[in-house]
């Protein structure tokens, strides 16, 4: 069963965490609500792999105060894109550390094979009732990653008004992350070299600060209509280059890779990624629960913006069919963005990149496919049904599929589609 | 987009005072398949999955924590 006291904070989970725990008082004969899942996700093409066991506790003490644990482990093998496009010729890469490197055949998209990585995310909530209509809501979040470390501190109010059927809440969040990229950090629209040769790094570690603000209002419209609207603003500030990001520099005649000073130092024709060290975030959701006769119908619509020069449009439709004694849920998203300001698909040598000593002309470039106009699209299918009066089990499964946009990409060096499925098992129980 | 956007924020507002429901009709609002997040997992799952992959974040609140997500 979905424990109800979980959810209307759920919307606090995020990319999660690694936690402390937070201030535990004497139960006060109250039972724990636990819940555990185990998610499988894999990518296409010897993509990423991912299998994320998670569990979640929470329990009421004392006049409605309420405390909320969580614990995910995150173990990713797999190859990720480093950057650089496909090319009619085969291309040699180094590996992050330096030590290694790896070659892509004519017309693949290069896949950097190292990649693998282990978090261990934990977060806790603590929710104190202020007065009968007023809550606060305290979080803590801390994730440990391989190359990454992220600590994070929330604060949410809530209030009801108009005999509970408005609810309004107003929430900061701030998070402090630190990267420790392997083989260090790199220097912006520097080379990447050959194996063993010296690196063109910088320091060991890099960070960034997140800033996140809420308003939302949450309305019960009718006896079978529940609606949300929040506005989020979010800026985040230091290093946000993805490390192991390259950008191909072409010869804008033949369209292939190269950089002059490659035979005499040993430069790869490939320079690291560069992005703004400041980004605003903005975003309005829009979220609905409505009853039908016995099914339940949840749609919610997002629109999202940024000083990078990104829109979004998130679109999500979930339509619980009640079976006998059990449910299915069918799921429709449909996601679209427009590309970054800087995003490039490479560097044209005589323009981009000064050909005689290499300085890069443009402010940023990346060619982070997720920086680029995309659509995502995802098709589900869940299934749940209760064990008994106090457990619940359910399983769901999910297509997605990542489509980039190659307008005015030459044939040959296009970026392919993204395929993915997902397989759920949750099991929840009350004790 | 925005200027609709917030004309719909405004009148839902404005419209509010007169929504809702008494206390003895929450009967349906009340289950658990009508939360506004349907299901604790698949929410949180979903979120970390949209994030590695796409450029946008937020909306549904704050305070998730972050990661490298390569």
């Amino acid at each position: 069963m979905q424990l109800r006291n979980i959810k209307g904070r759920v919307g606090l989970a995020t990319c999660s965490l690694l936690q402390i725990a937070a201030p535990l008082a004497q139960a006060e004969g109250s039972d724990w609500d636990i819940d555990t899942a185990f998610l499988y996700y894999g990518e296409s093409d010897g993509r990423v792999q991912a299998a994320e066991p998670a569990i979640y506790a929470g329990r009421n003490f004392g006049d409605d105060d309420r405390i909320d644990l969580r614990l995910v482990v995150d173990v990713l093998t797999g190859a990720t894109p480093n950057g650089a496009h496909a090319s009619t010729v085969p291309q040699t890469f180094t590996t992050p550390s330096g030590s290694g490197s790896y070659t892509t055949p004519a017309g693949e998209t290069p896949l950097d094979e190292s990649f693998h990585d282990t978090r261990v995310a934990a977060g806790a909530d603590w929710t104190i009732s202020l007065d009968r209509l007023s809550k606060l809501i305290l979080g803590i979040n801390v994730s440990s990653e391989y190359d990454y470390i992220s600590a994070g501190i929330s604060t949410t109010y809530t209030r009801d008004f108009n005999n509970r059927n408005t609810t309004l809440t107003a929430g900061v969040a701030f998070n402090n992350d630190t990267i420790n990229p392997v083989g260090g950090v790199p220097i912006e629209f520097a080379p990447m070299v050959q194996q063993d040769l010296p690196l063109n790094r910088n320091g060991s570690s890099e960070t960034k600060t997140i800033s996140d603000f809420i308003i939302g209002v949450t309305q019960i419209v009718n006896r079978k209509t529940i609606i949300q609207l929040n506005y989020t603003f979010g800026m985040t500030d230091g290093y946000q280059n993805d490390p192991y990001k390259i950008v191909t520099v072409v010869d804008p005649v033949t369209g292939l890779p190269t950089l002059p000073t490659m035979a005499a130092t040993g430069d790869l024709p490939y320079v690291y990624e560069k992005r703004p060290d400041s980004r605003q975030r903005n975003a309005l959701f829009f979220n609905s629960a409505h009853h039908l006769t016995e099914d339940v119908i949840h749609f919610s619509y997002r629109y999202f913006w940024d000083d990078w020069g990104i829109t979004s449009h998130t679109l999500d439709l979930r339509y619980r069919y009640q079976l006998a004694n059990s449910y299915l849920m069918p799921h429709v998203r449909y996601y679209s963005q427009d590309a970054a300001d800087f995003y490039t698909h490479n560097l044209k040598l005589g323009t981009d990149i000064d050909a005689a000593t290499g300085t890069v002309s443009k402010q940023y470039a990346s060619n982070d496919y997720r920086l680029a106009k995309s659509v995502t699209t995802t098709l589900g299918l869940k299934y749940g049904i209760p064990l008994s009066n106090n457990s619940e089990i359910s399983m769901r499964g999910e297509f997605i599929q990542q489509a980039i946009s190659n307008d005015g990409v030459p044939a040959g060096e296009e970026t392919p589609d993204l395929d993915a499925v997902v397989l759920q098992l949750n099991y929840s129980l009350a004790w | 987009m925005k200027t609709i956007l917030l004309l719909t924020i405004v009148t839902l507002l404005g419209g509010c005072s007169s929504m809702g429901v008494d206390p003895w009709e929450r009967d349906l609002l009340a289950k658990d398949s009508m939360q506004l997040v349907p299901d604790y997992f698949d929410n949180f799952y979903d979120e970390h999955i949209y994030f590695s992959k796409e450029a946008s974040s937020g909306g549904r609140g704050v305070g998730g924590g972050g990661c490298g997500c390569n």
